[in-house]
C-alpha cells in the first residue's frame, strides 16, 4: 500500500513520521482513505510505527476516528520511532525535574579513601572533567552497550572495575551449541539486594554505587527474553535506593 | 567474543594500513552495528530524501570503498560536517573521520581542480585569506562585499548565495586592541592585581594561551575582549600566539591538505606554550573541536596530542578551575540587552558535551533568562549554508531554531559558534550574544 505523497521507496521512517506530524496535505486522511479501501470493519487497524513523531497521539486518534476501529503500531526493525518518542519523553521529563544531562562517557572516578564515591570523572574530548555526587548509578549496559568490556585475556567493567566473574579460560566462555546454554551472556557485576557491586571476595564495592540493567550479571536476556524486564526492574530499585540515600 | 571463536592465538587482524599517515578505520567501521541512530539524528538527512545519510557515508562507504574500482560517492559533499552523527552512536563509530577523510579523497579525486566549484569552495574555505585582506581596509570591504550587483556576479559565477549579508569586518581588529591594550606584558600586570585583589598568591601559576580564531579577530571583537577581560578577572594571564585557521571549513571542504598546513602552524606555536605549562583556551566552539578531536584524528604533527589534551572551550576551563557558578549566583547583569536570551547550542558544542553549560550557569544569574531553542541544527555549518546550491537545505534545517527563537521571550540570541550566530541573525534580524560577553556583563 502506498504512502500518501508517493515518498521514495527506501524513505527513512522519520520522513513518513514528520509528513503525519506536519498533515501539510492532508496526509493523515489520505492514509486513512487508502487502508479504508481494505479495511473490512476489522476491529483493530495495525500500522507500522511510523505515526509521528511530535504528536502520535493525535494521529493515532485521527486514523482511529476515520476508520472507526482501534489503531496500533507495529514496532519495526531500527530505527525505532517509538523509542525516538520514549527518548524525548523521558528528556522533557528531566528537564521539567530540573535535571541537567551530560552526555559524555564516564572513564574514571574519585572516592573518599574510605570505599566511597565521592566523582565520576567525564572525558570531553581529551579533557577529564569529575562531576560530584553523593550517590552513584551504573548503568552503562552490556557487552552491546559498552558497559561490559573484553579481550582475550578477560572480561572487565570499565569504568569502576568491579568485579565480573567468568572463567579463566576463554574457551569456557561459550558452549559450541549456538542456542544452547552459552555462559558468556551471563557475565556482568554481581549485585546484593540492594543493588550494590560486590567484589571476589564478596564485599560491597563501594558504598554509595548501585548497578542497574543489562550490566548486571546473571541473566541471558536474548535466551530469556528478559533484556528490557532486568533493566527496567533493576532500573527501578537502584533510581530509588540511591535518591533516598541522597534525602 | 570474535577473538575468543578464532582457533589459534596466531590470528592476525588483516592488514589495512595503507601507509603510516592513513588513519585505521577498520575498527570503526566493524563497531556499526546499523542502530541507524546516526541517520535520525543528521540534520541534512532530514530535509533531503536524496542524501543517504552517516551511516552510508561512513561504515557502508568505508567498506564498499574496499574494492578496488569504486569511487567515493558525490553525496559526501552533502553532509554539512556538523558532526552530530559522530556524537549520536552510542558504538564510538568514528563518523566525522570517516566522512572527513572520504570528503577529502573525494575533493583529491573527483572533483576538477579547475572547476568553478573547487575554486568557490578553496575561497570559502580558506575565509582567513579573505578576512585578513578585509581587515586592511575593514568600510571599504563591507561597502563592496555586500555591494547589490557584486553579490549577483558572485553568485552567477562563484555560487556563493546572494540572500545573506556577509558578515561585517571590525575596523580594530582584536589582534590590533590586544597590542593597543599591551600585549602580554600589559595582560600579566592586570592578571596580577587581580590575584592581589582576589586574595590569591600574586605569583601563582595562571597562563593561558588564547586561540581567537578568525572569526572573533576580524568580525566580532568583543567576544575576544570579553575573553579577555573574563580571565583576567579570575588572575589568569593571556598570551595570543601566533595562530592560522583552526581548519573547520577546510576539513568540511575536503581541503585537508591546507588545514594540515595551518594545523602545522597551530600546533606549533600553542603547543610550545603548552610545554610551558600553559593552557590552551578557544572561545568558538569549532575551534575547540578542531584542536581536540579533528587534530589527532586527522593528522601526525609533532607535539598534536598534547595540545589535545590541554585544550578547552573558556568557559568550561572556568567553570572547572573557579567558582564561576559561584561568582555568577552573586552577580546581576544591569544591560537590560541580555535581559531575555534564546540559546542555540552549536552542535560542535554538544559533540564535547557542552550543550548544557551556557544555560546552567546562568540559571542562577539576576538580571538573565536564558532560553533553550531546542536541540535542532542551526543549518550553516560554516560555509555550507553560503552555497547557493546548499541555500535552500541550509534554511530548511534552520527553520525548527528559527521558530523556536520567535516563541521565545526577548529578541536577542545567545550562541558560542560563530557561524551559527550567523545564521541566527540571518533567519531572524535578532543579534546574537556570545556567553562570555553575559560573563562580562556580570562580572566586571
Ligand atoms: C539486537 C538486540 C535486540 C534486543 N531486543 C530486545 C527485545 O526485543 N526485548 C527485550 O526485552 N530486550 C531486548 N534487547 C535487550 C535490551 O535492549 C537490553 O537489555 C537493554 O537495552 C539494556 O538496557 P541498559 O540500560 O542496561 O543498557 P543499554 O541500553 O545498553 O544502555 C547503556 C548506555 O550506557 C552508555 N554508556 C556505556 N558506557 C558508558 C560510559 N563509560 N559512560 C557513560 N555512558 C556509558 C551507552 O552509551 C548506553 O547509552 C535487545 C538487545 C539487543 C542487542
Ligand atoms: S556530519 Fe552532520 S550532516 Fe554530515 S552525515 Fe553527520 S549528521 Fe549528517
Ligand atoms: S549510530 Fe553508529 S552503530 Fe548506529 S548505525 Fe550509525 S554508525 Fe552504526
Amino acid at each position: 500500500m502506498a504512502f500518501p505523497g508517493d515518498p521514495r521507496s527506501d524513505a527513512k521512517v522519520t520522513r513518513y513520521a514528520h509528513a503525519l506530524d506536519g498533515d501539510a496535505d492532508g496526509e493523515r486522511e489520505r492514509l486513512a482513505a487508502h487502508v479504508a479501501r481494505v479495511h473490512e470493519g476489522e476491529p483493530r487497524v495495525g500500522f507500522p510505527a511510523v505515526l509521528g513523531e511530535d504528536h502520535p497521539a493525535e494521529i493515532r486518534a485521527a486514523l482511529a476516528d476515520a476508520l472507526d476501529a482501534d489503531v496500533f503500531e507495529v514496532p519495526m526493525g531500527p530505527p525505532s520511532l517509538p523509542g525516538i518518542r520514549l527518548e524525548y519523553a523521558y528528556r522533557d521529563a528531566l528537564g521539567e525535574a530540573g535535571v541537567h544531562v551530560v552526555r559524555r562517557p564516564v572513564v574514571d572516578y574519585e572516592t573518599d579513601g574510605d570505599g566511597r564515591l565521592t566523582a565520576a570523572v567525564v572525558e570531553r574530548n581529551g579533557q577529564h572533567v569529575p562531576h560530584y555526587a553523593d550517590s552513584f548509578v551504573l548503568a552503562t549496559g552490556g557487552l552491546v552497550g559498552k558497559g561490559l568490556d573484553s579481550d582475550r585475556g578477560g572480561v572487565r567493567e570499565p569504568v569502576f572495575d568491579c568485579h565480573v566473574p567468568h572463567p579463566a579460560d576463554r574457551y569456557d566462555w561459550f558452549v559450541d551449541d549456538v542456542y544452547g546454554e552459552q555462559p558468556y551472556p551471563r557475565f556482568g557485576v554481581v549485585v546484593d539486594d540492594d543493588l550494590r557491586p560486590r567484589d571476589a571476595d564478596g564485599r560491597i564495592e563501594f558504598e554509595n554505587l548501585r548497578a542497574a540493567g543489562s550490566v548486571v550479571g546473571g541473566h541471558d536476556f536474548a535466551a530469556e527474553c528478559s533484556g528490557t524486564g532486568v533493566s527496567l526492574a533493576t532500573g527501578d530499585a537502584a533510581g530509588t535506593a540511591a535518591g533516598s540515600d541522597t534525602q | 567474543m570474535s577473538d575468543a571463536e578464532s582457533p589459534s592465538d596466531e590470528f592476525e587482524p588483516i592488514d589495512v594500513f595503507e601507509d603510516e599517515e592513513t588513519p585505521d578505520l577498520r575498527p570503526g567501521a566493524d563497531s556499526c552495528y546499523k542502530c541507524s541512530t546516526c541517520d535520525t539524528n543528521c540534520p541534512v538527512a532530514e530535509v533531503d530524501d536524496d542524501f543517504p545519510g552517516p551511516k552510508f557515508q561512513g561504515p557502508e562507504q568505508w567498506r564498499l570503498k574496499r574494492k578496488e574500482d569504486t569511487s567515493v560517492d558525490s553525496s559526501i559533499s552533502k553532509c554539512s560536517n556538523c558532526m552530530r552523527c559522530d556524537s549520536a552512536c552510542p558504538s564510538d563509530v568514528p563518523l566525522s573521520q570517516m566522512h572527513n577523510t572520504a570528503r577529502a579523497e573525494y575533493v583529491d579525486e573527483e572533483l576538477s581542480k579547475t572547476s568553478l566549484t573547487y575554486w568557490r569552495n578553496r575561497i570559502l574555505a580558506n575565509y582567513r585569506t579573505s578576512a585578513f585582506l578585509a581587515s586592511k581596509m575593514p568600510r571599504i570591504a563591507n561597502f563592496a562585499m555586500n555591494f547589490g550587483p557584486a553579490r549577483w556576479a558572485m553568485e552567477k559565477t562563484l555560487g556563493v548565495t546572494s540572500e545573506r549579508d556577509f558578515p561585517a569586518f571590525a575596523t580594530e581588529t582584536f589582534r590590533e586592541w590586544w597590542e593597543r591594550e599591551g600585549g602580554a606584558d600589559g595582560s600579566r600586570e592586570r592578571a596580577r592585581e587581580a590575584r592581589e585583589r582576589r586574595g590569591e598568591d600574586v605569583d601563582a601559576e595562571k597562563k593561558v594561551a588564547y586561540f581567537h580564531g578568525c572569526y572573533a579577530n576580524y568580525n566580532t571583537p568583543e567576544v575576544g575582549k570579553a575573553m579577555v577581560r573574563v580571565f583576567e578577572h579570575f588572575g589568569y594571564e593571556l598570551v595570543v600566539p601566533e595562530q592560522r585557521c583552526s581548519g573547520t571549513p577546510m576539513f568540511a571542504n575536503g581541503m585537508l591538505e591546507d588545514a594540515e598546513r595551518h594545523a602545522k602552524v597551530n600546533v606549533s606555536s600553542m603547543g610550545d606554550l603548552v610545554t610551558q605549562g600553559y593552557d590552551a583556551i578557544a572561545s568558538c566552539t569549532s575551534c575547540s573541536m578542531a584542536l581536540r578531536q579533528e587534530y589527532p584524528e586527522l593528522f601526525d604533527i609533532d607535539g598534536i596530542e598534547d595540545l589535545a589534551e590541554n585544550t578547552w572551550e573558556a568557559l568550561e576551563y572556568l567553570r572547572v578551575q573557579e567558582d564561576l557558578s559561584g561568582e555568577l549566583s552573586a552577580a546581576v547583569v544591569e544591560d537590560e540587552d541580555l535581559a531575555e536570551l534564546a540559546y542555540h547550542a552549536p552542535c560542535h558544542a554538544r559533540n564535547q558535551g557542552l550543550d548544557g553549560q551556557a544555560l546552567e550557569l546562568f540559571e542562577d544569574l539576576a538580571g538573565v533568562d536564558a532560553e533553550d531553542v531546542g536541540d535542532s541544527c542551526s543549518g550553516i555549518s560554516g560555509t555550507y549554508g553560503w552555497k547557493e546550491e546548499k541555500y535552500e537545505t541550509s534554511m530548511k534545517i534552520g527553520e525548527e531554531m528559527f521558530d523556536h527563537m520567535e516563541e521565545a521571550e526577548g529578541e536577542v540570541g545567545m550562541t558560542e559558534c560563530p557561524t551559527c550566530a550567523m545564521q541566527m541573525e540571518h533567519g531572524t534580524g535578532y543579534e546574537i550574544k556570545h556567553p562570555l560577553e553575559v560573563v562580562e556583563s556580570a562580572l566586571i
